[in-house]
């Protein structure tokens, strides 16, 4: 077997001193989809970040290492991390519209990475950018082209971003929420040109989320994040099949389906998210946990395997199944 | 007494376009364009749609808070007259609002209580002593400690602070709720939560609840009914169940087959129906059918004349010429 494309090892992050991201492992292999699930707060964001060097200011690597095709990206000089950015890894972000330059024509937007990192010149940049618009649904390409981001709708723009992380085929995107901010028929789009994309290109695709339904639809892999650590993480069917974690367990029990009785009383997770600085002593869920008891309270259990596959931080991972 | 609470009757809410000649408007955005809406006394009616179909514009209208430019909607078979100050006051002691963002939603200078008084206050109920024990009772109500009436807003969660806006969404003691988007700014883990204190406080107080909404899951768990909106207009209507397991609008079948679904294995087997393009700007909507221009069932009568909602079910009613043809 090849090495996974990104590897991050024991990754830590701190802001001001207090953990926010605290010993995430986890891998994604060429062609795979890995979704990194979790509420705000518990550290999803803050791990993308890291990976592409574009942490805010505020917060620090504190340890761990990110490994990408072979480069060790919290070493390398930002010189050389900025030469793979946008080129051998981009990321997409949630709000679009936001995230694109105001001032600036979407076909200029999109061209910039191949200037910047091919040396490509005026008129082939321009022809790629418009075959790139293209692939990604956008009609009318060469009007598009020469439009600024606010003459063109939300979805349009979250393509157009699409468009510009994707010119120069990098071997691994990252997709924070990507359709979060997007109507349903129009995240179905983009969905399905993600997946087209991963098909065709063998990208690789570490997309971050909290809606179990494009979890189930998109991964091949699942990794759920609670107060800054991984608690379970294993294969798309096996982790909706069975939960050796209450949190994941909790948390798809809660969402209301399209088969339950309406106006059923839904199951609640007691109790709310710890804030950054204050996760309890122990395993960092037991303050909402049913199954919370002495050990819980005194240490934090250790990310162990699955009695099938993949693994779980659970102290009694063999009980999570009582939970109803 | 009729059992209808609510009722819309061909409503329109047409906005001008700036910038025409002589300050005239250069065109209209018809936002709502005749609708047909009512909810009865305990009913949860859901309105879905994407954005920009007109679905926080219609409750605007039924909060009295927009004028409409045409049509009508009455309220215990009292027609609400838009525009005048005694029927907004009137009104807001029967029609509340809950928005989705709980944050900007709270004052964060006032104490939580003093922010659950207000209405009380506008409307002069009770005395200073009765409005305090009002607001306790109020936070009881939706799970929250009376104790905790001094704190600002700051001092508590997303999901504590919808408890609040809702506690004071029913100081009044309405009999509707607009519920725009209640849970969409929340965390996963808290949604159920207050789906369940909403579900809770219907059945105790007999509330009836407007829910508008793109969840699609959440309006087939919470909904008697549901509406849905495409660019200002109704095109299906019917109980919940019915509608969500069997579609009649080519539009309806579309949104609904394009929630992904919490279960792999199920969602792999579906057949995802992808829309082509965006939602058509409502300021220059297409001839015909309004969904013409993304329907995969199109033809040359759709581009013509917009179809009538014809009924199709108990019920149910449905806006296609293809799937409800007019007999």
């Amino acid at each position: 077997m090849t090495a996974p494309l990104l590897q991050v090892n024991d990754l830590r992050v701190t802001i001001g001193g207090n953990p926010v991201v605290d010993g995430v492992s986890f891998h994604v292999s060429q062609g795979e989809i890995l979704s990194l699930v979790g509420e705000s707060g518990c550290g999803k964001s803050m791990t993308a970040f890291s990976v592409m060097g574009l942490l805010p200011k505020v917060a620090r690597v504190a340890g761990g290492s990110i490994n990408l095709g072979g480069k060790n990206m919290l070493t390398l000089p930002e010189r050389e991390r900025r030469r793979m950015r946008g080129n051998e890894f981009a990321m997409i972000f949630q709000e679009p519209v936001a995230s694109l330059n105001p001032l600036m024509k979407i076909g200029h937007q999109i061209e910039e990475s191949l200037v910047v990192h091919r040396g490509l010149n005026g008129k082939s940049a321009r022809k790629a950018a418009i075959a790139m618009l293209e692939e990604v649904g956008i009609p009318e390409p060469e009007i598009r082209f020469g439009q600024y981001p606010f003459e063109l709708s939300g979805g349009m723009c979250q393509r157009a971003m699409i468009a510009m992380a994707l010119i120069c085929q990098p071997r691994l995107l990252i997709a924070d929420e990507p359709t979060t901010a997007l109507d349903v028929t129009i995240q179905a789009q983009i969905l399905e040109l993600m997946k087209r994309l991963r098909d065709e290109t063998g990208t690789a695709i570490l997309l971050i989320t909290h809606d179990m339904g494009v979890v189930a639809d998109m991964a091949d892999r699942v990794a759920v994040m609670y107060a800054g650590r991984v608690v379970e993480e294993a294969p798309v069917d096996a982790l909706f099949a069975r939960q050796e974690h209450p949190y994941t367990r909790l948390l798809l029990s809660t969402i209301p389906r399209l088969d339950d009785e309406p106006k059923s009383i839904l199951p609640t997770i007691e109790g709310l998210v710890p804030d950054i600085g204050q996760w309890p002593v122990g395993c960092r869920f037991n303050p909402r946990c049913p199954l919370a008891d002495k050990p819980c309270l005194e240490s934090q259990p250790p990310l162990a395997a699955r009695s099938d596959q993949g693994n779980a931080a659970c102290w009694h991972a063999d009980r999570v199944g009582e939970i109803a | 007494m009729s059992d209808i609470l609510l009722s819309v009757r061909d409503l329109k809410v047409h906005f001008p376009i700036r910038g025409g000649l002589l300050g005239r408007p250069a065109g209209w955005v018809k936002a709502v364009d005749g609708v047909d809406l009512d909810i009865r006394r305990g009913e949860s009616v859901a309105l879905v749609g994407e954005s920009g179909c007109g679905k926080s514009t219609l409750g605007a209208a039924v909060l009295g808070m927009i004028t409409p430019s045409a049509g009508s909607i009455t309220f215990e078979g009292k027609p609400i007259v838009h525009g005048l100050a005694a029927t907004r006051r009137s009104l807001s002691r029967d029609v509340q609002i809950v928005f989705q963002d709980p944050v900007s939603a709270l004052n964060p200078k006032l104490t939580i209580g003093e922010s659950i008084a207000e209405p009380l206050h506008i409307q002069h109920v009770g005395s200073a002593a009765e409005r305090k024990e009002r607001v306790a009772e109020l936070l009881k109500m939706v799970g929250l400690h009376p104790q905790h009436a001094d704190r600002k807003p700051n001092a508590f969660s997303g999901g504590q602070r919808q408890r609040i806006v809702i506690a004071r969404a029913l100081a009044l003691n309405p009999k509707l709720l607009i519920l725009d988007e209640p849970v969409s700014a929340l965390d996963v883990s808290i949604r159920s939560q207050i789906l369940n204190l909403l579900l809770e406080l219907q059945q105790r107080l007999g509330l009836s609840y407007l829910f508008i909404s793109h969840d699609l899951s959440v309006v087939r768990h919470f909904a008697d009914k549901v509406a849905v909106m495409y660019l200002g207009h109704l095109v299906e209507t019917g109980p919940t169940t019915t509608v969500f397991a069997n579609p009649v609008h080519p539009y309806t079948e579309a949104l609904l087959s394009a929630v992904p679904l919490p279960d792999p294995v199920l969602q792999r087997q579906r057949r995802r129906i992808v829309l082509k393009g965006d939602l058509p700007s409502p300021a220059n909507p297409p001839k015909g059918c309004k969904f013409v221009t993304r329907c995969p069932l199109a033809e040359s009568i759709c581009h013509e004349t917009q179809p009538p909602l014809m009924s199709v079910g108990a019920e149910r009613l449905a806006a296609c010429h293809i799937r409800a043809p007019a007999t």
